[in-house]
């Protein structure tokens, strides 16, 4: 087609084909996958401003709950004590595993296999679920000693989960501080892993009903993919700033 | 038209792209990475080996590169173009002034109070 215009009008005519001439496309991803990741940028912004309230609220307070005295239960099983960081330690393998079902199911969207992207996209759904009931699990079990928003557990309760020698006081306060942060800070992320399952449960049915079959391409996978792992990425963080510092 | 851009594409996008053998690869890593944070606060820390104060750093490190695992490999965007990296990483700036910031003021209350 170019060979076909004049000498005249080619100067003027010719695709320009240099990064900043306007010739390529900057990003070079689809509008709907760029716009997720600048969603996912926002929301990185609303959990870094929860988490960095909480390390400087926790800084800032002379005592602290400990970790490994708080989270040392296994919930729905018999063991209370002497188990710390057994139970997360699930819930954040879990996690891990749904990630990688996911792209797999991404990897198999790739090769426009229907089959296989349902498989792992069942198998992401599935993790996310089981995440979801061990959080159930974990805040059930810390309700039931006490623990809610603005709500702490009794004295004699409350003197297991400091060092010794820690006034009432200061146990008080930070342990109302800790409650706060925890149920809001998981609560929030656990509503991201919840919406997460909805959205890859409706893609799912929209792999089956062959939506993208007929589109020719897998990448709404890869969309909810960017969202599925955002959460797995915002669960490491939430690990290691509640249960392991 | 078409020819030149599906060529970038194919060049910068597909060519570099997530084989079953490199997830599983990156899988291992978190969670060998994951096993490691397990040892130090379940062995290290207990038995006197490594203090907290050491042990907290390097929870951190160790966090902070899991976080690049995930981004860069499973969201891809080890990837893609160069100014959407920097589209998405520049602006994490502003998440390390805001922990600049408040880790003075906490350093300020705590001082108030002791």
């Amino acid at each position: 087609m170019s060979a076909a215009v004049s000498p005249a009008v080619s100067q003027i005519d010719e695709v320009k084909t240099t990064p900043w001439s306007g010739g390529r496309s900057p990003f070079n991803v689809e509008y709907g996958k760029m716009m997720m990741w600048f969603f996912l940028l926002s929301d990185a912004f609303t959990f870094s401003s929860l988490l960095i309230s909480y390390g400087s609220l926790r800084f800032s307070a002379p005592t602290w709950p400990s970790p490994s005295l708080v989270f040392q239960s296994v919930p729905g099983t018999s063991i209370e004590h002497g188990a710390p960081l057994v139970f997360v330690g699930l819930m954040t393998f879990i996690l891990i595993m749904s990630s990688v079902t996911m792209v797999l199911a991404v990897e198999a969207g790739h090769r426009n296999s229907k089959k296989e992207v349902v498989w792992w996209m069942i198998g992401t759904i599935i993790g996310g679920l089981m995440f979801l009931s061990c959080q159930a699990l974990e805040w059930n079990h810390l309700h039931s000693e006490g623990f809610w928003w603005s709500a702490i557990p009794n004295k004699e309760t409350l003197q297991e989960f400091f060092k010794s020698g820690v006034p009432l006081g200061q146990q008080q306060m930070s342990s109302h501080q800790f409650a706060n942060l925890f149920f809001t800070i998981t609560g929030f992320h656990g509503f991201h892993v919840f919406s997460g399952v909805i959205i890859n449960i409706i893609i799912t049915i929209n792999v089956l009903f062959g939506t993208y079959k007929k589109r020719g391409s897998y990448l709404m996978i890869e969309k909810v993919g960017l969202y599925w792992h955002f959460v797995d990425l915002v669960w490491v963080f939430v690990f290691t700033f509640f249960y392991l510092i | 038209m078409s020819s030149e851009p599906t060529e970038v594409h194919a060049e910068g996008g597909e060519h570099d792209t997530m084989t079953r053998k490199k997830i599983w690869n990156v899988f291992f890593v978190l969670l060998g990475i994951t096993t490691v944070e397990f040892i130090i606060a379940l062995y290290l820390v207990p038995h006197g080996i490594l203090e907290g104060k050491i042990a907290n750093p390097v929870y951190i490190v160790l966090t902070l590169l899991k976080a690049f695992y995930i981004v860069a490999y499973f969201m891809h965007l080890k990837f893609e173009r160069v100014a959407l990296v920097y589209a998405i990483l520049v602006p994490i700036l502003f998440i390390i002034g805001l922990i600049l910031v408040l880790t003075n003021e906490s350093h300020y209350w705590i001082g108030l109070r002791g």
